[in-house]
């Protein structure tokens, strides 16, 4: 700790920060450009002057640029120095010389940093007589527009596009005034983080062009806490709803899960929520024609009533993109004992899964841990694709081990310059065992590429090499031996060494490699982080409320043959398409063999053409919601709107047909199942702390979902009736769907916007923080449900799977993730379905060229009993005798991975 | 026999009828006279010179909600405003508009006056309380005290004239001004009186109870529809009385030349009445205290000397 | 007392005074330039619609009852997909036209916009855009600002240098 004059005050400031940081984590309003909490200073925009005096006695003082001046003892700093002033007034003036006359039309408008900025600082009118240099715009692709002459030169882009998310195709161009950031020509920006330069632009240089086909202000969306849903991490999100349509998804803040990014298929897949392919209304299947026909939500309630009342063979399956509390009332609604999640694989992988992280004492890192992991082994994953911001976490962990050196060097961690100077390209201990190169083989310090059954077995190689109580693995080839020897010296070497694995291998001995691993570390005395990536925004947490007890998980096999012994009277599938789960022709035969198929769904699929009944859902914009992490954080997604028509949370449907079964429940709110689930299941106690309850108020006033700057209210109805409608109430939670109620800072789950005053853009998230770049004010939301055993003994697996064997005339077909494409709802967004690729056989050219193939050409694989055209890749990281297929296409659903096929030339 | 009942039936009908009807009809004469000494026109659009507006008013009150506050004291709420209504036209019975157009001829008709005039204040202090809101309480208690101090001037004011008279009976009252209106000799009582009655019927510059300034309302802030008309036409039916016993006692009744008696009374009583609007037309509220101090320390003791100079010239020409 | 008296002979007094009130609608008033009556949106000098849907009018609005929404042309000009002001919620205060950064939105001179049915105060576009400039002739907010439109790109807006050559390193 260290005390600071600020204004003649003394405030007391962490060591070794800078003095913009700590005066910006003390509350003063000091304006910035350049500087970033995550990225730190360089100094490059001159903004943020303060006046520094030497003693108590010096009143000449000097100007220093604050983020480049460490907090040390007694500094002596004057933020309202007049001189001062006009320096940083001056600055925005010539940083504004050429910043064009476009606010009206500039999407960043009303949420630019650069306008607050202006603001703060009092510039207010354009000297300057010359004319404006101006630049031409590059197409960036689907997710970002580009404005080129509204640039003040900050760096900021090229500094997390380059050096953060480590992109290599933007960059900064040109020189003097005329310096230019783009792509060294048109095209698809090809980080998948990209989105980012959204909220990191102060200005409106890159904005969002998914947003501006309809574009709202920031003032006027509507927004709550969410968490993303398009994959496993649960990032914090701000989704914005307009006119009944979502708007865009923004970052929201938080300091253990995402920090201050996102992905983009996080923050450009939320389009599937106004798609065209959404059940909005209740449908009941004709029985006669045999079609679904929109039916009112009594007739459904009606016909549900009877199925359900003299059915007694009802079955329910869950879903691992479904809420806790939907699974939990279906569960409720069925009984445990035929509630059936996951397909045979997931169950599989996560019974281990859970099974280690309880068993052992590997603690699960957030996202920040992983980040700060000094050594990092990855079996079998390809993060960037199936977790894309773990992968931007896992590069920051590349540059720990360097960091070390630098803070030995006694350079501040926040002179971002000095500290990639020192750093240069240097890497820490990075080793990645994957199937197939991945994106995140640059900042490898070596890759392995083999078959899942051989990555498992260098990884028990590894932990026999760091523990010899660990097995043994007979029979293991020299190379892997030796590379298995380095992987162990180096992650021995580390403070915070890190292990990742995950579903996308398909593979428990993969996921008991990685955790033979961790164990062997944590037992060798090393804080040791054991990673599992998911697959959906739920599966652990449907893991969790499936593992009752004995450890006993029904998946749908279980449920297929149930079907077979006996005919079922009724079955409800939750928020799932069957057919991505399972082999397509046995679920055809499921279905079939069902009296009546009852879907709760917010997209049409193929399982809801094959129900009786189909049921509207909301989405995660449109229902209350706990979601557990791939870290086994429980995390609460508010409602941002309410949806028109029948469209209803699935909790209340299911409590809907329990009161239709007869079986009358008193589930009035959310908080009340909530409640009994916390009670039912010992799991699941901490899900009800993760947020304050319905009855929660601030000073008597509940939070409100609008800004305070909310336009329209009189209006936007006024088209169908002059008398404004009552806005809905919320039983549901503390926020309200009003422009009225507290304004100040909410308990950190409640936070539906970052908004201060002088503060508009996403920068203002610097006030809701404890300190700038630290916890939330109240900490980090999210309960985390699994915690290590605290003891040193370690199970280990002795499962060592036996080396893969490429068979003759058969190759062994692995899914390959994509970021677009893979996953089931983003790929309903223009944007994102528009980066997805089309559907691809990869093969090892060695393996093409016995086949007699070569790229380009068609190919034809069959999957039991199913054949697939496709044309061919070559993919000279693939092991020979296996190929790769695109998991999650459409056109490639239903797929069971990994699976032997044959695979030939197209006749 | 049987004709005096139906004469006095037909009066009572008649009073009833002329004092509801002046009553509806002051209240476009008090807007139309205030736009007068405004430079306005006032209500011009309802029918020839707006005369139905008032009409229009009528059905607007009649046709709106009559809302009962769910937190309000039910009972008194509903009974309050029938109150005032009826005191007031209960004292009309002892008016006499011209020689023998009377409803009952009391010899005590003046303190039958005063009683009904007392019992008046019933209805606002219910109003007030009744209404259960914090505007209305205060209205009711600044009306109480201040119908109760002014019932007191007003009464002592009045001696005077009973002793020239010696009598109670207005009819008697109005037959000895044949000589001389008592305005003149009881110039004091007739001041008093005035002011008292203005207080009495909580008009402007006295609307203290209401002072929509500061409580909103006063003691009839809750009340709407009908109810609340009842409070208007009680207003203006006080006026209508205060000015007619302003003329009985002071003007010499229906005395006049050449015209009917009760045309004289009328145009006396319009007189009055106008005289009325023009106080609230030019003068501004005083303070509720200035209100007080002004009852108790100036018109008390101004009253009470009025007895006392009228007692002793009395006794002096009596000897 | 005396005060009193001479109040009350001077308010009787203007029973014979002029009346000041204008019998409307019999007698037309003179309404300034610069009243704040029906709002219109109003074109630029070109015949477009000067309006780019900007929200600044509806954030303005301190009754709520502007909403719009945003669209593009093929060539990036923004205009408002629909606009809609709920004359019956209207209190003509006139933040709109000081917000609008474009000349776009403009209170008239007309203030004769009763209705029987409320609903008919709700105003579309259609029932909004005039076919002039309004008040305030001759600005074209495209011309000042550095968006490209159809007809005028990078560099051609006022005051503006030719889009720099980033391959050119010449100091």
């Amino acid at each position: 700790m260290a005390t600071i004059y600020i204004d003649n005050k003394p405030y007391v400031v962490k060591d070794g920060q800078n003095l913009l940081h700590a005066c910006l984590s003390l509350g003063f309003d000091l304006p910035y450009f350049c500087w970033h909490p995550a990225m730190h200073s360089v100094g490059a925009c001159r903004q943020c002057a303060v006046k520094q005096f030497r003693d108590e006695k010096d009143t000449k003082g000097k100007i220093v640029m604050s983020c480049m001046t460490p907090a040390a003892e007694g500094t002596r700093i004057s933020i309202d120095d007049p001189e001062a002033m006009e320096f940083r007034a001056s600055v925005i003036e010539w940083l504004m010389l050429s910043h064009p006359h476009d606010c009206p039309v500039c999407d960043e408008g009303g949420e630019c940093h650069l306008q607050d900025m202006t603001v703060m600082t009092g510039h207010n009118y354009r000297r300057t007589r010359f004319p404006k240099r101006t630049h031409r715009n590059q197409d960036l692709g689907p997710f970002i527009n580009h404005e080129m002459n509204r640039c003040i030169q900050c760096y900021r882009c090229v500094r997390f596009y380059c050096d953060y998310a480590q992109g290599r195709d933007f960059n900064v161009f040109a020189c003097h005034h005329a310096v230019y950031f783009g792509r060294h020509r048109d095209g698809v920006l090809e980080s998948e983080f990209s989105g980012n330069l959204i909220e990191i632009c102060p200005t409106g240089v890159f904005t969002d062009k998914a947003l501006k086909r309809h574009y709202t202000r920031k003032w006027d969306l509507q927004t709550a806490p969410s968490v993303c849903v398009h994959c496993g991490l649960g990032c914090n999100t701000i989704p914005g709803e307009r006119y009944g349509a979502l708007r865009r998804i923004l970052n929201r803040y938080n300091g253990e899960v995402n920090g201050y990014f996102l992905c983009d298929r996080g923050r450009f897949g939320y389009e599937f929520v106004n798609s065209g392919q959404r059940v909005r209304t209740p449908l009941m299947k004709n029985n006669e024609t045999g079609a679904l026909e929109p039916a009112t939500k009594g007739d459904v309630i009606e016909r549900l009533s009877h199925i359900l009342y003299f059915g007694a063979n009802v079955i329910g399956i869950g879903s691992a993109r479904a809420s806790l509390e939907a699974n939990f009332a279906l569960r409720a609604l069925v009984g445990p004992d035929r509630f059936f999640v996951f397909d045979e694989t997931r169950r599989r992988l996560m019974a281990t899964m859970i099974g280690i992280l309880k068993s052992g004492p590997a603690r699960t890192p957030s996202m920040k841990d992983v980040a700060s992991s000094d050594a990092v082994f990855i079996l079998g994953e390809d993060v960037a694709n199936t977790a894309p911001m773990l992968a931007l976490a896992l590069r920051q962990a590349a540059r720990q081990r360097p960091m070390q050196d630098v803070a030995k060097l006694k350079i501040p961690l926040w002179d971002d310059t000095a500290v990639r100077e020192v750093i240069q390209g240097e890497k820490g201990p990075f080793f990645i065992a994957a199937p197939h190169a991945t994106k995140l083989d640059d900042v490898a310090t070596e890759t392995y590429h083999a078959a899942g059954e051989d990555i498992a077995r260098l990884g028990f190689a590894v932990a026999h090499e760091l523990d010899p109580a660990a097995p043994p693995v007979p029979d293991l080839k020299e190379e892997a031996l030796l590379l298995a020897r380095r992987i162990a010296l180096f992650l021995k070497g580390a403070r915070r060494p890190l292990v990742v694995s995950g579903m996308s291998g398909t593979s428990d001995s993969l996921l008991r490699a990685a955790g033979n691993v961790a164990w062997a570390l944590c037992k060798t005395g090393h804080d040791a982080a054991l990673c599992f990536t998911t697959d959906e925004c739920n599966s652990l947490g449907l893991g969790l409320l499936a593992d009752l007890g004995d450890g006993y998980v029904s998946d749908i096999g279980k449920a297929f043959a149930l079907a077979e012994k006996g005919k079922l009277d009724a079955i409800i599938i939750l928020e799932n398409d069957l057919f991505l789960r399972e082999d397509i022709s046995r679920v055809e035969r499921f279905l079939e063999g069902c009296g009546h198929v009852i879907v709760i769904d917010h997209l049409f699929s193929r399982t809801t053409g094959k129900a009786d009944i189909v049921l509207p859902a909301g989405t995660f914009a449109e229902s209350d919601g706990t979601f557990v992490n791939n870290e086994g954080r429980a995390q609460r997604c508010f409602q941002v709107f309410v949806p028109e028509g029948d469209i209803q949370e699935s909790w209340r449907w299911v409590r809907d047909a329990l009161n239709a079964a007869r079986r009358p429940i008193q589930w009035r709110t959310f908080d009340d199942v909530v409640a009994a689930m916390a009670g039912e299941m010992q799991q699941f106690e901490a899900v009800a702390e993760i947020a304050p309850p319905a009855g929660f108020r601030i000073a008597g006033q509940k939070i409100p979902r609008q800004p305070h700057r909310y336009s329209g209210r009189t209006a936007m109805h006024a088209q169908i009736d002059v008398h404004e409608p009552k806005p809905p109430d919320d039983a549901d939670t503390p926020l309200a769907y009003s422009m009225e109620g507290f304004e100040g800072i909410p308990p950190s789950a409640l936070v539906p916007r970052f908004w201060a005053p002088g503060w508009n853009s996403v920068q203002s998230v610097n006030k809701f923080q404890e300190e700038v770049g630290g916890p939330l004010r109240g900490d980090d939301p999210g309960k985390r449900l699994i915690e290590p055993t605290g003891g040193k003994e370690v199970p280990y697996f002795h499962e060592v799977p036996g080396a893969f064997v490429p068979r003759k005339g058969e190759l062994l077909i692995v899914p390959l993730y994509h970021i677009f494409g893979s996953e089931e709802l983003s790929v309903l967004s223009p944007g994102i379905a528009g980066m997805a690729p089309h559907p691809y056989l990869a093969l090892n050219p060695f393996d093409a060229e016995g086949l007699g193939m070569n790229a380009g050409d068609e190919g034809e694989v069959v999957i039991s009993g199913n054949t697939y055209r496709l044309p061919i890749t070559l993919m000279a990281s693939l092991p020979q005798g296996v190929a790769g297929l695109p998991s999650g296409l459409p056109g490639l659903r239903g797929i069971v991975f990994p699976a032997w096929a044959k695979t030939g030339r197209a006749t | 026999m049987t004709n005096g009942i139906i004469w006095k039936l037909i009066i009572v009908v008649g009073v009833l009828v002329v004092t509801l009807t002046i009553a509806g009809g002051l209240i476009w004469v008090e807007r139309r006279l205030l736009a007068l000494w405004q430079d306005r026109y006032g209500p011009n659009r309802v029918g020839p010179f707006g005369l139905l507006q008032v009409l229009a008013d009528m059905v607007k009150v009649m046709t709106k909600e009559d809302w009962l506050p769910p937190f309000a004291d039910k009972a008194v709420f509903i009974i309050a405003p029938a109150i005032i209504v009826l005191t007031v036209l209960a004292a009309f019975a002892v008016i006499p508009f011209a020689p023998g157009v009377e409803v009952v001829e009391l010899n005590i008709s003046l303190l039958f006056f005063l009683a009904m005039s007392s019992l008046g204040v019933y209805s606002v202090a219910f109003a007030g309380w009744a209404s259960d809101s914090k505007y209305s309480l205060l209205g009711g208690l600044r009306a109480a005290a201040q119908m109760l101090s002014y019932e007191v001037f007003m009464g002592l004011s009045l001696m005077g004239v009973v002793m020239m008279a010696g009598s109670f009976n207005l009819v008697k009252i109005v037959e000895t001004q044949r000589e001389m209106w008592y305005c003149i000799p009881q110039c004091i009582g007739f001041v008093v009186f005035l002011i008292a009655g203005v207080a009495e019927t909580r008009r402007l510059p006295f609307d203290l109870p209401e002072a929509e300034s500061e409580l909103v309302a006063g003691f009839h802030s809750e009340y709407s529809g009908m109810k609340f008309g009842m409070f208007f036409v009680g207003e203006y039916l006080g006026i209508t009385l205060v000015s007619a016993l302003t003329v009985t006692l002071f003007f010499g009744g229906w005395l006049g030349p050449v015209l009917p008696p009760l045309v004289w009374f009328t145009i006396k009583t319009f007189i009055m009445i106008a005289f009325f609007v023009l106080l609230r037309a030019s003068l501004p509220r005083p303070r509720y205290d200035q209100l007080m101090a002004y009852g108790w320390k100036v018109l008390l003791p101004f009253s009470l000397l009025n007895i006392v100079v009228t007692g002793g010239i009395l006794l002096a020409a009596a000897n | 007392m005396f005060s009193i008296l001479r109040t009350l002979w001077a308010v009787f007094l203007h029973a014979f005074r002029k009346r000041v009130t204008v019998l409307y609608p019999e007698v037309k008033p003179h309404i300034p330039p610069r009243w704040r009556g029906r709002i219109i949106l109003s074109r630029d000098p070109d015949g477009e619609e000067r309006c780019v849907a900007c929200y600044l009018c509806a954030v303005a609005c301190p009754v709520d009852c502007i909403s719009l929404q945003a669209a593009e042309d093929e060539y990036g000009r923004r205009y408002p997909e629909f606009f809609r002001i709920n004359f019956s919620r209207c209190i003509f205060c006139g933040f709109c036209e000081e917000a609008c950064p474009t000349y776009a939105i403009q209170l008239t001179t007309d203030f004769e916009m009763g209705e029987y049915v409320r609903q008919n105060l709700v105003y579309e576009k259609e029932h909004l855009l005039i076919s002039g400039e309004g008040k305030y002739p001759g600005y074209n907010f495209y011309r000042a600002a550095g968006l490209s439109i159809k007809g005028k790109g990078k560099g051609e807006a006022l005051n503006e240098e030719p889009p720099v050559d980033v391959k050119d390193l010449m100091p």
